[in-house]
């Protein structure tokens, strides 16, 4: 196999993961924060 | 430390700090990428496969750096049980975890083409692995001990623990020399050549700011939670 595919699949691996820990972590703060302030009006 | 003891002081202070963190980790990775990939040579031994590193040494740094931050927020717990320190350490472990498999991974692709293959049950390749499952541990008693009411003192504990896998992991290649090759960096400067290395702290620097980003916005998360469930169990008891 081709170096170069050996290192698409690792860029891939670490982009990936990554942007998944950053948009897992995203998501739950806005969901977090919103549910948080939803509270706070009631 | 103690500045910050206050929630809502933090809280401030975070919300700026997210956003720096995440647009210069995005403008310093995304240099250090396009340079690590683009522009630098490949090495006379290791081909194209050297620039697995730009993304293999930064997550074996965070995977490290993540446990080094859960060890010290776990000593200000114990010794000054510091509001945020429980949450720092919750917050730290899924973005260390995350790296430290990355880390695993990218390693095992290099290592393919490079050693001739996937796996080794080397000092270094071991130790990493054993660092990504006590991750799994904290994560698993941190949560236990959350929904139980405690304070978190025996993930502390676990915390302050796991951190002997540290040096372990660090001098792994110099105590038991097997396939992964010995430090690039020391006190006497660095092994790799400049035209290979200069994309190198770039990256590095640029995916810690992406880290720091990831664990403020899980700390976040986990004070709206905490502030949830208390004005929750003050409705209840009214």
């Amino acid at each position: 196999m081709n170096h170069w595919s050996f290192v698409a699949a690792a860029y891939v691996v670490a982009v990936g993961g990554t942007v998944a820990l950053l948009l897992w972590a995203y998501v739950t703060m806005r969901r977090a924060e919103a549910a948080a302030d939803e509270l706070k009006r009631k | 430390m103690h500045r910050f003891a206050n929630p809502a002081r933090f809280l401030k202070l975070a919300r700026t700090a997210t956003a720096w963190l995440f647009v210069l980790g995005l403008l310093l990775t995304g240099i250090g990428l396009i340079g690590g990939l683009g522009f630098t040579p490949p090495d006379y031994l290791q081909g194209e496969t050297v620039r697995i590193m730009y993304v293999h040494v930064p997550s074996a740094w965070l995977g490290m750096g993540g446990w080094t931050g859960i060890a010290i927020a776990s000593i200000a717990q114990l010794v000054w049980r510091h509001p945020l320190a429980a949450v720092a350490g919750r917050a730290l472990a899924p973005a260390g975890a995350v790296f430290a498999a990355i880390c695993l991974i990218t390693g095992s692709i290099w290592g393919r083409p490079t050693w001739g293959t996937w796996w080794e049950w080397d000092g270094r390749l071991t130790s990493m692995l054993i660092l990504f499952f006590l991750y799994l541990g904290y994560i698993a008693l941190a949560e236990a001990e959350r929904e139980r009411g405690g304070e978190g003192r025996i993930a502390a504990l676990f915390g302050l623990i796991g951190a002997i896998n540290l040096p372990i992991i660090h001098y792994s290649v110099t105590w038991w020399r097997t396939l992964h090759q010995a430090q690039s960096f020391g006190t006497e400067g660095s092994a790799i050549d400049p035209s290979i290395l200069w994309p190198l702290p770039l990256a590095t620097l640029g995916i810690s700011c992406l880290f720091g980003a990831a664990v403020l916005m899980r700390m976040r998360a986990e004070l709206a939670e905490t502030k949830m469930e208390a004005r929750m169990r003050r409705a209840a008891a009214e």
